[in-house]
C-alpha cells in the first residue's frame, strides 16, 4: 500500500448505550481511491465523520498525516478542514443559496480572491461536473444527480487532500451512478488527491475503488486492493459482495 | 421477624409501590438531567457567540438581512397587537376613570403600563412567536439535512454564520420595534379614552407626560434587548440541537416558542422587580 495520508488507530465510537466502532483501525493511502463497504448502520459514515474531526472517538486516534486529529483546538479542526472536503450523502447545500454562492462560500471564506477570481475558480469546478449552466439556480431547481455533482464541486473547489464522498450513488439510476462514479475519478487524478468513497454500490466501487476495506461490526474485517478483498476467504465477506441472504451475516 | 419483612417486600402491593417509586424517580430524573443539559448547553452557545463578537467576527450583510426578515417583517402583527392591547386597556379603565373622578390619570396609567410592561413584553412575545419558531426551524431543518455538518466541515463557524447575525438584528430591531408598540399602543389608549369617555387629547398626553418619564423609556428599552437575546439563543439552541427529521424539527419549533415565552414573561418579572424597585 502507498504511504498513508489519514489513519484511524484503535477506535472506539459510542453512541449511548450503541458501540458504533470497537478498536477500529484503517488506514487511507494517498493518491488512491478507498472505499468503505459494510452493512447499514455499520460505522461507514462514523469513519467519515471522524476524518473531517466532526466526531471525536470516545477512545483512539484520529491523524491526519502526522497531526492527531483528537487533540486539535477547534481553530486548529477549522484550518484542517480546508484540507478536506466532504461530499455530503444528500449534497447539503445551503438552500437559501445559489448554487454558485453555494460553491463560492469555502473560497470567501478562507481566501482573499477578487470576486472575480472566485467566480473564475467556480465556473471552472462547475464545468468539471458538467454543471456551469447552474451557476445562479437554486438548489431545489436541481435534480438528485444533480444536486450531488454540486455537492462534488463544492467539496473539491479549494482543492483539497482529501476528499471524502458519503455514499456518493445512493438514490440514482445507473446512468447517473455511472457519471458520478466517472466524476470521482477524474477528479481524483485532476486534483491529485486522496479519496475515501462510502458506498453500497459493488459495480460502483469495482469501477473506481484503487482498495476496499470492509466494515462489519464496528471493525475493518477486510482490506486490500479490489482483487485482494474479492478473494477474500472470509465467509463475511463473501456473503456480502454476493449479496447472499445464507451466511454468517445476521439478518 | 426477617420472614415477615421478607412476605411483604414480595407482596404484590409492595412491588407495586416501588415500581411506581421507581417509574416516578426515574421521570423526575430524567427532567432534572434535561434541565441542567439544556442550561449547560445554553450557556455555551451563549459563551460562544459572546467570543465570536467579541472578535468582531460579524457577517453585515447576513445581519441586515435577519433585520429585515425578523424585525421589519414582525412590525405589521406588532403594530396591531400593541394598538388593540392599548385600546383594550384604555376602554376598560377610561370609563370607570371618569366615573370615581380620576378622568385626568388615564393618559398617565395608559403610558405607564404601556411604556413599562405591555409594550417591550407584548412585543417580546409576538416576535417570540414569529422569529423565534423561524428560528428554531431553520436550523432544525438545517442540522437534519447536514447543512449544518457541511457548514462545519467548510470550515465554518455555525454560530459566527448563523446565530451571531440573527442575534444582532434582533438586538437592534426589537427595541425599535418596542418604541413603535409604546406610541402606538398610548395613542389607541389616547383615541379610545376620547372617543368612549370624553377625555380630551390634551389632558390625556399632559397625564401621560407627567407619569412616564425618559427613564421608563429606556428601562423598557432595556428590556426589549434581553428579550431579544432569549428569543435568538433559545430559537438557535432548540435548532442546532434538532435530531429526528421533519418531526424534530417541528418538535424544536413548538419547544422554543414554548421555553420562550414562559421565559419571557418570568424575565420580565424579575427585571420589572429590580429596574422599578422602589418607584
Amino acid at each position: 500500500m502507498d504511504e498513508p495520508i489519514a489513519r484511524i488507530d484503535d477506535v472506539s465510537v459510542r453512541f449511548g448505550e450503541r458501540v458504533v466502532l470497537q478498536n477500529c483501525s484503517l488506514e487511507i493511502p494517498e493518491g488512491a481511491i478507498t472505499c468503505i463497504i459494510g452493512l447499514s448502520g455499520a460505522g461507514k459514515s462514523t469513519i467519515l465523520r471522524l476524518l473531517d474531526g466532526l466526531l471525536l472517538p470516545n477512545s483512539g486516534h484520529v491523524y491526519l498525516r502526522e497531526h492527531d486529529i483528537c487533540h486539535m483546538r477547534e481553530s486548529q479542526l477549522i484550518e484542517m478542514r480546508t484540507k478536506i472536503g466532504f461530499a455530503f450523502q444528500f449534497a447539503a447545500l445551503f438552500d437559501s443559496m445559489t448554487v454558485g454562492d453555494n460553491i463560492s462560500l469555502p473560497l470567501r471564506e478562507h481566501t482573499t480572491l477578487s470576486e472575480k477570481e472566485i467566480r473564475d475558480i467556480v465556473m471552472h469546478t462547475l464545468e468539471s461536473v458538467g454543471l456551469a449552466h447552474t451557476y445562479d439556480n437554486m438548489p431545489s431547481e436541481l435534480s438528485g444527480g444533480m444536486l450531488k455533482r454540486a455537492g462534488f464541486a463544492r467539496a473539491v473547489v479549494t482543492n483539497p487532500e482529501l476528499v471524502l464522498y458519503d455514499e456518493p450513488t445512493t438514490g440514482v439510476d445507473p446512468i447517473v451512478t455511472h457519471l458520478l462514479t466517472d466524476t470521482i475519478k477524474r477528479l481524483r487524478k485532476q486534483l491529485n488527491a486522496t479519496a475515501v468513497v462510502i458506498s453500497h454500490d459493488l459495480q460502483s466501487i469495482y469501477m473506481m475503488a484503487d482498495y476496499v476495506a470492509m466494515l462489519f461490526e464496528g471493525a475493518i474485517i477486510a482490506n486490500g486492493t479490489v482483487d485482494e478483498v474479492r478473494k477474500s476467504t472470509n465467509p463475511i465477506v463473501q456473503q456480502f459482495l454476493q449479496g447472499s441472504e445464507v451466511g454468517p451475516i445476521p439478518l | 421477624m426477617a420472614q415477615v419483612l421478607r412476605e411483604v417486600e414480595e407482596s404484590p402491593t409492595a412491588q407495586a409501590v416501588e415500581r411506581v417509586s421507581v417509574g416516578v424517580l426515574a421521570s423526575v430524573g430524567r427532567r432534572v438531567s434535561d434541565m441542567l443539559e439544556f442550561a449547560g448547553g445554553l450557556t455555551l452557545l451563549m459563551w460562544e457567540t459572546i467570543k465570536t463578537i467579541a472578535r468582531l467576527r460579524i457577517r453585515f450583510a447576513e445581519t441586515l438581512n435577519q433585520c429585515y426578515l425578523l424585525g421589519y417583517q414582525s412590525l405589521i402583527i406588532v403594530l396591531l397587537t400593541s394598538l388593540f392591547t392599548g385600546m383594550v386597556f384604555s376602554l376598560e379603565s377610561a370609563v370607570q376613570a371618569v366615573q370615581y373622578g380620576f378622568g385626568s390619570f388615564v393618559g398617565g396609567i395608559v403610558s405607564y403600563t404601556v411604556v413599562r410592561e405591555l409594550g417591550p413584553m407584548l412585543s417580546a412575545v409576538v416576535v417570540a412567536g414569529r422569529a423565534c419558531a423561524a428560528i428554531a426551524a431553520e436550523l432544525g431543518s438545517m442540522e437534519v439535512t447536514e447543512q449544518i455538518e457541511a457548514l462545519k466541515s467548510l470550515g465554518l463557524a455555525p454560530v459566527r454564520f448563523l446565530v451571531v447575525p440573527r442575534l444582532l438584528a434582533l438586538m437592534i430591531m426589537l427595541p425599535l420595534l418596542t418604541v413603535f408598540a409604546d406610541v402606538i399602543g398610548v395613542y389607541g389608549g389616547q383615541w379610545i379614552a376620547h372617543a368612549q369617555a370624553h377625555i380630551g387629547t390634551e389632558d390625556f398626553m399632559a397625564s401621560a407626560r407627567q407619569t412616564v418619564g425618559f427613564e421608563d423609556v429606556v428601562k423598557g428599552l432595556f428590556k426589549a434587548l434581553v428579550f431579544a437575546v432569549v428569543i435568538v439563543m433559545i430559537g438557535s439552541y432548540q435548532g442546532l440541537t434538532t435530531k429526528g427529521g421533519a418531526a424534530g424539527v417541528g418538535k424544536s419549533a413548538t419547544s422554543a416558542v414554548v421555553t420562550c415565552i414562559i421565559l419571557i414573561f418570568i424575565l420580565n418579572f424579575v427585571m420589572s422587580y429590580f429596574l422599578y424597585a422602589g418607584a
